[in-house]
């Protein structure tokens, strides 16, 4: 198939950007979105152009690392998957396909669909472990968890921090990302003694960030490749609610 | 060049343990005075960085992602190895020690796997503690599977996301030292050389990824924590950017790489679909656990899977291996894939591919079970080749996956270069020739959460660590030496791009040294690879600048070195006169295809010394003697 891409071309952090259009032919259905990104790339690099930089590693759709708005969707068309597991098959013949980074002022471009989401990793930082040294555990069968609190631990920490709910929601919140933290040691017996710490910490700093509030508009589930409920985000508001009233969580 | 194993004497289960009382101990206010430089924050990186943190450490952690949570660790899907013995199945630190003794073609370290073996249940613990959602039973306790090539199951798992679950807590273990101010986090840097002085590991130079700037960092050890070179062959279920720099610049240093030839094909990949193809994805091998692997028994059947009855298929591993049957060890199982679509019965484009059939399990447990386990697997499968393995078999086929081969160390896990230590997939020790499954997630943790803990405190109190700055003349020059080749890769201003050079050495790799070699078939490859390289220096085009994020210069840096590291992989190939694990020989094989080992002429590590480019590299050996476990061909029939 023969497509027509409009791409976010930016040369660094200080420049204004604007998208630009390049036609990629004799597209396989068969290959990643990558891959045909991939095409085009080697294609500029032949005529002497500079090739379009994105972010991307893994292409299993596990590692979080691409990321690019794709018609105006995270991760583009397909629900649950990522650019890198995304096929041309979706596509047909003819398209337009419109590719963007990430737009949150939290996320600065640094190069075409490349931005700094350096923002998710200060939001860890202030909270998003268990405080526990290597060496002071007991043994893995002393502390039991229902099959249940075990599988919705599973379901929160399933996320790959790519960073697509922000870029879905209209107020660049972060809420999601956290609360997928939050929610997952919440969940846990281990992550109880410091559950109200960790809720308070970690919202603070996503707002120190700059990243915006949660307006209940769920278009972070619905971008979320890995399915991620926005159900922790009422369950994280509750912990956060409730320690800020001087409780516990 | 005498290799010093430093391996301690006495029983093999006391060894551990007597050497820890041993090795002599840094005072608890002396060890901030110690910086430590931990390049990679995979498992082995991140583990050993949070660690040594904890202990009081300085540690600097580099990474060239953009965050530490990214390391393709992050893709192990199956599950973790733990002798944890839960099942009350006969496991036991011993049988764990004796399978991956055995597993790996008798080319390991057995101290170094006894070790691995009493750890592996210290690890489990300890992410638990850390909250690792570990899949449970209804009664709140640790679920296990059995996993390629163990009859015991000790497979502790997470979904299908066992390692992105186990790379989570070690991030997250280590962003709380950051947190705290223990660890100095350097993110989008990229290691470019080592820097030795006075013969001992003492830094590393770096490149900016975003900036472009060239720097050293300086340190009292340096730990490499920086996987595998299987991106070698360009096609392999490696991430992108996984690459051989950071050993491979070690090693021009002075350190010796290990078994560079041993490399592991794993058996259940989606097969590749076109010349555009960008990597290869596996399929976690727990599907081998309710699939069965079948190819038509006549060669060039058309017909579609379910249009082939019961007697024209062939299930070829049950048949030639009855008792490990669809669970045969990953070298087996991928060689076995390679023989039938060789004798032209493959599957699917191209004929290469054989089938992973659920449908058996499904009519037995019910697609609901089958989804529980492996939902999340035939998901990914359907979105990549638009099958839905519910209905129609999978189609796999073997890729390149693991790297059993490494940098070569001792019992402490230092390299030959005092103060430069190595783990995780990066060293050699541990899995000989061939890398049982859910050993790998093991290895890592335990190299970086309980070995280098306190082997590195035995080194640093040894003393004799002067100080040492970046404007020593060593650093200078690593630094500069940097600095030159990338202003030559982007002044050579000819026609291919990296890509291209990456992708000629990968097919040149995987016909020549991938999953059968032959002696003539190598020495072509060490014709071709120097030929290849040189047109690389010649015409190769890499645009934009050096000062700035330049994706093809990052890809061009790490070509340049896989096209040196190639070469003595094929060396390494052509030296091993016999068939193990996952070197195969087309020479040397039994008269049903089985590996011919020879354990009389290459009981041996083969550990190789630099000594230029286009230079053959000098061997040097080191004997491995088995004491507890009585050397035999390996059988699972």
């Amino acid at each position: 198939m023969n497509l027509r891409l409009h791409i976010w071309r930016q040369a660094g952090p200080n420049d204004t950007g604007m998208l630009k259009t390049y036609d990629v032919a004799n597209v396989s259905e068969h290959m990643s979105f990558l891959e045909m990104l991939d095409v085009l790339n080697e294609d500029l690099i032949a005529k002497g152009e500079i090739p379009v930089a994105f972010d991307h590693d893994c292409r299993e759709g596990i590692c979080g690392t691409c990321g690019m708005v794709i018609n105006g969707r995270p991760h583009g068309p397909v629900a649950r998957t990522t650019a890198c597991q995304l096929h041309m098959r979706t596509f047909k013949d003819g398209d337009e396909i419109y590719i963007e980074p990430w737009r949150a002022k939290a996320f600065p471009v640094l190069r075409d669909l490349v931005v700094d989401r350096g923002s998710f990793d200060r939001i860890i930082q202030t909270g998003g472990f268990v405080s526990v040294n290597t060496g002071n555990a007991q043994d893995g069968n002393a502390i039991p968890i229902s099959k249940p609190d075990a599988d919705r631990a599973m379901d929160a920490a399933a996320c790959i921090g790519c960073g697509a709910c922000v870029a879905a929601c209209p107020n660049s919140s972060a809420m999601l990302f956290t609360a997928a933290k939050v929610g997952h040691l919440a969940s846990l017996p281990q992550g109880q003694a410091e559950r109200s710490s960790r809720a308070m910490n970690m919202v603070l700093q996503m707002d120190a960030e700059g990243f915006g509030s949660c307006t209940n508009h769920y278009e972070c589930e619905a971008a979320c490749p890995k399915g991620i409920s926005a159900e922790f985000i009422a369950q994280m508001n509750r912990d956060f609610i409730s320690t800020t009233f001087g409780g516990k969580a | 060049m005498e290799l010093n194993t430093g391996i301690p004497s006495g029983p093999i289960q006391q060894r551990w343990d007597k050497h820890r009382a041993d090795l002599k101990l840094v005072n608890p206010a002396n060890k901030r005075k110690f910086t430590v430089i931990v390049v990679g924050t995979g498992l082995a990186g991140a583990s050993s960085a949070a660690t040594l943190a904890e202990l009081g450490y300085n540690v600097h952690a580099f990474t060239y992602h953009d965050s530490a949570r990214r390391a393709h660790s992050i893709a192990a899907q199956g599950g973790i190895n733990a002798a944890k013995n839960y099942q009350n199945d006969g496991d036991s630190v011993w049988r764990l020690f004796y399978d991956t003794v055995k597993g790996g073609d008798f080319r390991a370290r057995e101290s170094n796997v006894y070790r691995l073996a009493q750890v592996s249940v210290n690890i489990i613990d300890q992410c638990v503690a850390q909250g690792v959602p570990f899949a449970r039973e209804y009664g709140g306790y640790l679920s296990n599977r059995s996993f390629g090539g163990a009859q015991v199951s000790r497979t502790f798992y997470a979904k299908g996301q066992t390692g992105q679950q186990l790379l989570l807590g070690a991030y997250q273990a280590l962003m709380r030292q950051v947190g705290l101010g223990k660890v100095k986090l350097h993110n989008k840097q990229e290691m470019m050389d080592l820097i030795v002085v006075d013969g001992r590991a003492r830094g590393i130079v770096t490149r900016d990824m975003v900036t472009g700037a060239v720097r050293s960092h300086m340190a009292d050890a340096v730990i490499l924590a920086t996987g595998g070179y299987g991106n070698v062959f360009y096609l392999s279920t490696n991430a992108k950017a996984c690459n051989v720099t950071a050993t491979y610049r070690a090693h021009k240093r002075g350190a010796l790489f290990a078994n560079p030839c041993y490399t592991q094909i794993h058996p259940t990949c989606i097969p590749q679909s076109g010349d555009y193809q960008s990597k290869l994805t596996l399929m976690s091998e727990s599907l081998r656990n309710d699939g069965r692997i079948w190819v038509p028994k006549n060669k060039g059947d058309q017909r579609s899977p379910d249009q082939i009855p019961e007697s024209d298929r062939d299930y070829y591993l049950e048949r030639k291996y009855p008792s490990f049957g669809n669970l045969s060890p990953r070298d087996i199982a991928s060689r076995a894939a390679k023989e039938v679509c060789d004798e032209g019965r493959g599957v699917g484009p191209g004929g290469l591919g054989v089938y992973l059939d659920f449908s058996d399990s499904i009519r037995r447990l019910g697609e609901k079970a089958i989804a529980d386990r492996y939902g999340n697997l035939f998901e990914m499968y359907e979105r990549i080749t638009g099958e839905n393995p519910y209905k129609v078999p999978m189609r796999i086929y073997p890729a390149v996956h693991y790297t059993m081969g490494g940098l070569w160390v001792d019992y402490n896990l230092m390299s030959n270069v005092p103060g430069l230590f190595v783990l995780g997939e990066a060293n050699f020790s541990d899995h000989g020739a061939n890398r049982l499954g859910a050993s790998a997630l093991m290895q890592g943790l335990a190299d970086g959460y309980f070995v280098i803990p306190y082997t590195i405190g035995g080194y640093f109190a040894q003393g004799g660590l002067a100080g040492v700055s970046s404007d020593s003349s060593e650093a200078q020059a690593a630094v500069k030496e940097a600095e030159q080749k990338i202003s030559t890769l982007l002044s050579i201003g000819g026609k291919r791009s990296p890509t291209s050079f990456h992708r000629e050495l990968g097919k040149i790799m995987w016909d020549k040294c991938g999953m059968a070699r032959n002696e003539a078939g190598l020495k072509e490859a060490l014709t071709r690879i120097p030929e290849l390289r040189e047109e690389f220096w010649q015409n190769l085009v890499v645009p934009g600048s050096g000062a700035e994020l330049n994706q093809s210069l990052e890809l061009g840096l790490r070509v340049a070195d896989f096209l040196e590291f190639a070469e003595l992989m094929c060396y390494d190939a052509l030296q091993r006169n016999e068939s193990c694990g996952g070197h195969f020989r087309e020479e040397y094989q039994t008269e049903d295809g089985e590996a011919k080992r020879n354990d009389d002429d290459y009981c041996y590590v083969a550990a190789w010394e630099h000594t230029g480019v286009g230079k053959t590299p000098t061997l040097h050996k080191e004997s491995l003697s088995f004491e507890n476990v009585q050397l035999a061909t390996r059988s699972y029939k």
